[in-house]
């Protein structure tokens, strides 16, 4: 059955990406702070007309 | 900081976004009215309108493909694009990319919708498109990879949230699936032999094919849940933590659960018995994503009653929690044992499909085009209808098809006291649901009926909305400037990031190349002598039974279970599909096994019941095969079949290779002039793919 030796190593092989992925992710910081993260998505960037030559007529429309 | 306009603007690029929002659209309502007509003609099998571009086993592969990659896969790629540029803070990566992207994508969705309905297909389910096109989806993956990784590679917020973690592993993951999955060697510019044969082809295919359920339609949809949930409330995630835990534990059990298809199977049990263990862990991760999903909702569920999108939203993840309490159920080798190759599973999947993804969409579609558009949905009541209408077509789909997947497994299991089947003539059991076909497919009206809804809707809110407003900025004042990686060295280490991806996926695909001929060989059957290779004739009608795609209802897969050793013989043993090209396993039976129906009935029996279902069974729910017993076989290429199939490993001897053409003429000649003698009107059919057709079922469980 080598083609489980394959696909078991293949999949070990993405396991260790995703470990490698995780070790880096915890190391980097991107866990330290669980609670803004949630928070700052919901904030909407500020939206404005490209092509509106009237400044007045730049608005928010994204989050009310 | 805020003042540091001209550096830290961007412009989004929305207008991919909407490219690939129309794309879904449209090729959701092709993808949900093919399922509609599969659907029917099982209720009423003359839905084919005789046409065999038409017939059901070309068709259901083509619903699949369409409803996963062409309506599942822009939907996906509009919401990450959307959802990743915001969460980011940063245009994509490359316009041309994305271009390249959205078009190839496109031509690779028409390239199957000409080539499934013409029978191109390699018959390996969710895989079943031919390689040309196997390399297109590669390459078009390659360049999405490339976009996303290079956006995140020059983002402006150092943090990724959670959404991007599922982007990442679905594209990392699905690219890798494919690739090995889709190792095949050509015989013409529309036909492979896939490099693995019988158990291993079918082990690979359902790693990869589990799989395609995991990195196509759950981890991209759980991301663009995380984004498009708390958006859509605004309220922030119920537990951020929570999404991290379960994200990770995700990812490493999934991979794992391939094996669940092939449960009480030939495969070896500790394989099995793997699969299904892992299969049963994944309620944690699952339960978890959908926890978090609907307390998002906390403190919002006012919402529900009034707002369709959170309506959406909320019950696509409600499905979501279902369907991964059923799956790991199903996973259970004794449920399965009487869930498989029924509706059940058929149910199962579309819990998912319809209510899990096709919910989640349509809720992020209603979100995402007013905010695209810069205007206002145009119409809440048609979005209510829409969701109400879809709702109960989803409910009566799942339950119709419970009922029917029960009652016809109940019904194969059934023993009497003498120890013998209770229903041993199998379209007994098919005659009991078709009513229950007639329920499914009013639930699938009721789906597109919905979805039709929101076609209008949109069609009205993009037509009434102002013109002119296509791009959006975005003013980075909004978020904390130490978080902006604006430094050159940042961008250095993120492209870092990006080139250590690439190269793995460049170094897995090289020595995937390496491996892989070496597996050709078999070399796990001490008894392989006993089996021989299919004669050139037998080859040539296995690939019409792989080209009409029989496997969408007949499985070749007799199980280790009393009930269905009785029914069709001995447990089938892997030696028997040792050189099966692709495995045609099957998992599903809406007709009855066929892996020994060789010699069972004669060949006349054969070609009538082709031509004809009816003329043998008369309540049978198959569609007829006429254009089989007019059209030529092509003999010229059995050479070239043989001798990569030689390549491959099959012990042909140079002789046969070489005549092979000659050789199956007069097998053919042979079979031809038997039938001819029992009636004498048959002549017409010297020579035609029905002849070697039925040399192949013949030889089924005869080796």
């Amino acid at each position: 059955m080598l083609i489980i030796i394959l696909t078991i190593s293949i999949s070990l092989l993405l396991a260790l990406v995703f470990v490698g992925a995780f070790i880096w992710s915890a190391r980097s910081g991107q866990y330290n702070d669980l609670v803004t993260p949630a928070h700052r998505m919901l904030i909407d960037d500020k939206k404005e007309k490209i092509s509106g030559k009237n400044p007045e007529e730049d608005k928010y429309v994204d989050g009310k | 900081m805020s003042m540091e306009n001209n550096q830290s603007r961007t412009v989004y690029d929305d207008d991919i976004v909407k490219k690939f929002i129309y794309a879904a659209l449209i090729w959701g309502a092709a993808a949900f009215a093919v399922g509609l007509l599969a659907a029917t003609q099982l209720a009423y099998w003359q839905a084919n309108f005789n046409l065999e571009w038409l017939t059901f086993s070309r068709i259901r592969p083509l619903h699949t493909n369409a409803a996963i990659f062409a309506f599942g896969g822009n939907a996906i790629f509009a919401g990450i694009y959307h959802s990743s540029q915001r969460l980011l803070k940063t245009r994509l990566y490359s316009d041309s990319l994305s271009s390249i992207h959205f078009w190839g994508w496109q031509l690779i969705i028409l390239a199957a919708l000409i080539t499934l309905p013409l029978g191109f297909s390699q018959s390996k389910e969710y895989a079943e498109l031919e390689w040309p096109i196997d390399i297109a989806i590669t390459v078009i993956w390659v360049i999405f990879a490339i976009n996303f990784f290079g956006t995140i590679a020059v983002r402006r917020v150092k943090h990724l949230y959670v959404a991007l973690w599922f982007y990442i592993a679905t594209i990392l993951t699905v690219a890798v699936l494919h690739v090995v999955n889709s190792i095949e060697i050509p015989v013409s510019y529309l036909q492979s032999y896939p490099v693995y044969a019988g158990v291993q082809d079918a082990l690979v295919q359902w790693w990869y094919g589990h799989n395609a359920v995991a990195f196509f339609l759950t981890t991209p949809f759980l991301g663009l849940m995380y984004y498009y949930i708390p958006k859509a409330a605004n309220r922030p995630i119920y537990s951020y933590r929570l999404s991290i835990v379960h994200f990770w534990s995700l990812v490493f059990i999934y991979i794992w659960a391939g094996p669940h298809h092939l449960l009480n199977s030939a495969l070896p049990d500790w394989a099995q018995t793997l699969g299904m263990v892992f299969s049963i862990m994944l309620w944690a991760p699952s339960w978890g994503g959908m926890i978090n999903g609907l307390l998002t909702l906390r403190g919002a569920w006012h919402k529900v009653r009034t707002d369709p999108i959170i309506k959406f939203l909320a019950v696509a993840v409600t499905f979501y929690g279902m369907s991964t309490f059923e799956g790991p159920l199903l996973s259970i080798k004794s449920v399965n044992s009487l869930a498989h190759y029924t509706d059940w599973i058929i149910g199962h999947v579309h819990g998912g499909t319809l209510g899990w993804n096709g919910f989640l969409t349509f809720g992020m579609i209603y979100y995402l085009v007013p905010k695209l558009w810069n205007t206002k949905l145009y119409s809440q009541r048609l979005a209510n209808n829409h969701f109400w209408i879809g709702f109960f077509g989803i409910l009566i789909y799942y339950i119709s098809m419970w009922a029917s997947g029960i009652t016809q497994g109940l019904m194969w299991q059934s023993i009497d006291a003498n120890g013998q089947l209770a229903y041993p003539d199998f379209v007994e059991t098919v005659i009991k649901i078709v009513p229950l076909y007639y329920a499914r497919a009013i639930g699938g009206s009721l789906f597109l009926i919905g979805f039709i809804l929101m076609l209008i809707n949109m069609w009205k809110t993009i037509s009434l909305a102002p013109k002119g407003q296509d791009e959006q900025q975005v003013d980075m004042s909004n978020i904390t400037m130490d978080e902006v990686a604006g430094t050159g060295h940042r961008k250095l280490e993120s492209l870092g990031a990006v080139f250590t991806v690439l190269v793995f996926i460049a170094i897995l695909v090289g020595s995937i190349i390496e491996i892989v001929p070496t597996l050709a060989i078999h070399k796990y059957l001490p008894d392989a002598n006993k089996v021989r290779p299919y004669t050139p004739l037998e080859q040539a009608g296995r690939d019409i039974y792989v080209k009409e795609g029989c496997y969408t209802c007949h499985s070749q897969m007799i199980r280790k279970l009393d009930f269905d050793v009785i029914r069709y013989g001995e447990a089938s043993k892997l030696e028997e599909s040792m050189y099966d090209r692709p495995f045609q396993w099957g998992s599903k039976r809406t007709g009855p096994d066929l892996a020994r129906v060789g010699g069972k009935y004669p060949d006349m029996w054969h070609y009538r019941h082709m031509i004809d279902p009816r003329e043998i069974t008369p309540k049978s729910i198959m569609p007829a095969y006429p254009w089989l017993d007019n059209k030529k076989l092509d003999y010229q290429i059995l050479r070239r079949k043989l001798s990569v199939m030689k390549r491959l490993g099959v012990p042909y001897d140079d002789e046969t290779v070489a005549n092979a053409d000659i050789i199956a003429e007069k097998e053919s000649l042979e079979l031809f002039n038997a039938l001819l003698e029992q009636d004498p009107s048959l002549e017409n059919i010297k020579d035609t793919q029905i002849i070697a057709l039925i040399s192949y079922l013949q030889s089924l469980g005869k080796k």
